[in-house]
């Protein structure tokens, strides 16, 4: 875990992620302009940081309906106006762009921020970036494949050699800056099933699984399946950090939380994606078995220690902010966060 | 209530005829109700490719939006190699996996024999289940000799889609209050 910067007899850690949506507040009727919410992050990122949060992450995404496109120019920014919390993208991209340049994007975020520096790895779960950036979608999964592979391995070698099949081979290549410890956690971007934490396993990069819904019981499956293929690719799993991502609110009472947190929701789903959020899936939220971690400060707590007892993974990242949530109301949550949540968190979780 | 009447074969002017009359009978018994006609012969569309319906473009997207945006479809479909046409196939193959959730959905078929009554129940209804739509159990079979030059001439057959109409525009009724009372019930 050591290599990865995780320390697990501090406790699991808590993470903030934003997909860097840029959609009106449903409640309120209006979309602040692309400027004031790119300013937002910057400081949600340094509220986060005083209550003690681990991790900051912001996505990119090319689609309408979205501010974060050069999120490293973004992460940059967040490194500069903070000093000590964690930051990386969830995800990068990997796919449509040169390892070679976002590498050192990254290593440059990583000395900016003085060696807090990650990055998540994906390869898009909508594809319009395809055609924006001149790539074949034909190539999805092979661009993914190789471009990870060269990126690991820009990280791992100060002098590369490789050639392949996107990309000028590189000879005797040194890509600079490098990072101030020499090379930067990069975690692998994992969606719904089994098949893709298999991927990630037998490569032996740490688990980045996002989740939408559902029972904890239906991700257990790729956890346990991660861990498995790490082993039969002969890595140690105790040593492979594993981050899930997803939904989160919390304000005084349970259906408090729903109720301010699910138009966001159900309206930024349609605009993104064409479609709402069935209202019955999001109610289950207040089960202790579902991964939705929205609710009173207390049931949050108790669903995320019952997903660390199943998972046993190392972090966990709150996506807070989908669908124009207001600036008073991300505060609230950081607050809540802050003085009830994390201290409960990390006194259940760390070595006594 | 928004009704998508959705004609699933690019060649071939049965189902369509049957289809006319069922969007005219929805037209003048339920005036009030968007009924809007899909003939699969009038568009381009591309073949499913695993996209995000959102990421195609032009007739593709616009059929795959306007179907995801439907309260319920009354599909027709002619009957092509005992199974339903490919162009109907990549409809559902254009959708996400749960597409058909909170839609009512109901079907007339046209075919040439009575050999093929039994396809939607086997072939067409497994895929509506698992894309969770709420199925009109009853569907209308058409044989090719009840419809001549774009006509229907069995008077039966007429009928038969009167009450596929009324079951689908009730059907989905229902299911829009059950669905806003459950709603309400969770109280956020």
């Amino acid at each position: 875990m050591e290599n990865y910067r995780i320390d697990p007899a501090k406790g699991m850690e808590f993470g903030i992620y934003t997909l860097g949506d840029h959609l009106p507040d449903p409640t309120a009727g209006e979309r602040i302009s692309a400027e004031q919410r790119i300013h937002e992050l910057i400081e949600l990122a340094q509220l986060a940081e005083e209550a003690g949060i681990d991790f900051f992450s912001v996505g990119e995404s090319h689609q309408e309906y979205f501010a974060t496109q050069a999120h490293a120019v973004i992460l940059s920014a967040i490194a500069q106006a903070t000093e000590k919390i964690k930051i990386s993208s969830s995800s990068t991209i990997i796919s449509t762009s040169d390892p070679v340049r976002v590498y050192e994007n990254f290593a440059t975020v990583d000395l900016i921020s003085q060696g807090r520096a990650e990055m998540v790895a994906g390869r898009a779960s909508r594809v319009g970036l395809f055609d924006l950036l001149g790539y074949d979608l034909r190539d999805y999964e092979e661009l993914y494949e190789e471009k990870f592979a060269l990126l690991l391995k820009i990280n791992e070698e100060e002098v590369v050699n490789w050639d392949g099949q996107f990309r000028a081979p590189m000879k005797n290549a040194k890509v600079l800056p490098r990072p101030q410890n020499g090379s930067l956690p990069i975690w692998r971007a994992v969606g719904g099933t089994p098949a893709s934490a298999i991927k990630a396993g037998h490569a032996g990069v740490p688990m980045y699984l996002a989740h939408l819904g559902g029972p904890v019981t239906s991700f257990k499956p790729s956890i346990d399946a991660y861990r498995e293929a790490a082993r039969q690719s002969g890595f140690d799993p105790t040593g492979l950090p594993i981050s899930t991502a997803g939904f989160f609110y919390t304000a005084e009472t349970t259906q408090q939380a729903q109720q301010e947190y699910y138009p966001h929701i159900n309206e930024g789903m349609k605009l993104t994606n064409g479609r709402g959020f069935p209202k019955q899936a999001f109610a289950q939220s207040d089960d202790l078995r579902t991964v939705i971690n929205v609710g009173s400060p207390q049931q949050v707590i108790e669903k995320i220690l019952y997903q660390h007892e199943q998972f046993g993974h190392q972090r966990f990242i709150a996506q807070m902010d989908f669908g124009g949530v207001s600036f008073d109301k991300l505060r609230k949550n950081i607050e809540l966060i802050g003085t009830e949540i994390l201290p409960a968190i990390k006194k259940y979780t760390a070595k006594q | 209530m928004n009704i998508v009447a959705l004609s699933g074969s690019n060649v071939g002017s049965k189902t369509r005829a049957a289809m006319d009359y069922t969007v005219n009978t929805v037209a003048q018994k339920y005036p009030e109700t968007g009924v809007t006609l899909i003939d699969l012969a009038d568009f381009e569309i591309q073949f499913s490719d695993g996209r995000h319906f959102l990421d195609y473009e032009g007739d593709t997207q616009y059929v795959a939006k306007t179907i995801v945006e439907a309260d319920a479809i009354i599909i027709g479909t002619p009957i092509f190699q005992a199974s339903i046409p490919a162009t109907l196939k990549n409809i559902f193959d254009l959708l996400p996996q749960d597409g058909l959730r909170d839609k009512v959905v109901s079907v007339l078929v046209t075919a040439g024999s009575l050999t093929h009554f039994l396809i939607v129940e086997q072939q067409l209804k497994p895929i509506l289940s698992y894309m969770k739509a709420q199925i009109v159990q009853d569907y209308v079979f058409i044989e090719e000799q009840n419809i001549h030059r774009k006509e229907i001439t069995n008077d039966d057959v007429s009928l038969r889609i009167d009450r596929l109409v009324e079951d689908t525009v009730g059907l989905t009724e229902t299911y829009m209050n059950m669905r806003k009372a459950q709603e309400e019930a969770y109280g956020f």
